[in-house]
């Protein structure tokens, strides 16, 4: 159990790292992104605003702490 | 044609960055320990690594290209993401730059610690250290290789870049006979960052069904877009880091 936990947190640490929030930002601006062009809206600019705000929001996380 | 030169260049960096960091390791317990254990580990993990990317990288190509890209572009974000981070920490002061030297003395004293069993005609150490050093730096190159090829088709010329890239540092680490410390190790991470986050979000967003102003073109706007954000916040928290100082130096 204790090999398959740490396998678990290795993969979790490749792929998420040191701050959660930022895969957690990733994926709703990406499901936001798909919801509005769903609708027909063209939303080429949401990502880009959204990932830079994500990326502050962790930077100022860090430093703070 | 563009897009090409951009995978060859950013798959060639952060193959170089990951590799300048294995050789450190394989250098600092190959001198200490001998080279015969270490250099079967960097074999055995070479091995692993180029059977993952001979995988996956096929596999890949069964997945419909908007799945894998919506796929591929949130990983490559939130991977992407950690090393701008990380970077931008580092650039502005948060974080200590990352020093070869220093990692090179640390791996020696640690290989020069460890018991060591002569009888064994194998020195498990070293072995243990080169493999798992070659193999958790390779990891992220295998994950771009086969990220970056799957999704631009072009996987062949990925694993070349990484290849080449990994055969000049080993080269010129032969040829200096010691860690790299004069590679700009934190400014490529500082790109290959930028460069991993660009475009996990122009691939993203097109497997999100974005259609991208101006087609692939778009992706060097992005890039300028996020070069310009990652400067901006380093020159910010540059200046919040000073600011702090100066108040702390007055109390």
């Amino acid at each position: 159990m204790s090999k398959l936990r740490a396998f678990g947190c290795f993969w979790w640490d490749f792929v998420v790292g040191d701050d959660w929030q930022v895969a957690a930002g990733v994926l709703v601006a990406l499901a936001a992104t798909k919801l509005l062009t769903s609708e027909g809206v063209n939303a080429w600019w949401l990502l880009p605003v959204g990932v830079v705000i994500v990326l502050a929001a962790s930077l100022r996380r860090a430093t703070r702490a | 044609m563009g897009s090409t030169v951009i995978l060859f260049l950013a798959v060639f960096a952060a193959s170089a960055v990951e590799a300048v960091e294995a050789l450190t390791i394989v250098l600092a317990v190959g001198v200490v320990r001998g080279w015969r254990s270490t250099l079967i580990g960097v074999g055995t993990a070479s091995l692993v690594l180029a059977a993952v990317v001979a995988a996956l990288g096929p596999a890949l190509k069964h997945i419909p290209i908007s799945s894998l890209r919506l796929v591929v572009g949130a990983l490559l974000l939130a991977f992407g993401l950690q090393w701008l981070r990380k970077a931008i920490l580092r650039a502005s002061g948060y974080l200590s730059q990352r020093d070869e030297a220093v990692a090179f003395e640390r791996e020696r004293a640690e290989a020069g610690a460890a018991a060591r069993d002569s009888a064994a005609a194998m020195d498990w150490y070293s072995f243990t250290v080169a493999f798992k050093g070659v193999l958790l730096e390779g990891l992220e190159v295998a994950f771009i290789v086969v990220t970056f090829g799957s999704t631009q088709g072009h996987l062949g010329l990925a694993v070349v870049a990484a290849a080449a890239a990994a055969v000049v540092v080993v080269v010129v680490g032969v040829i200096v006979r010691g860690p790299l410390q004069r590679v700009p190790e934190n400014a490529l991470k500082y790109g290959v960052g930028v460069l991993l986050t660009s475009f996990g979000i122009f691939w993203g967003a097109e497997g999100a069904g974005v259609d991208w102003p101006g087609g692939d073109a778009a992706v060097l706007v992005v890039i300028g877009f996020v070069l310009a954000g990652s400067l901006g916040l380093t020159w910010l928290l540059r200046r919040r880091r000073v600011a702090l100082q100066l108040s702390a130096g007055r109390a």
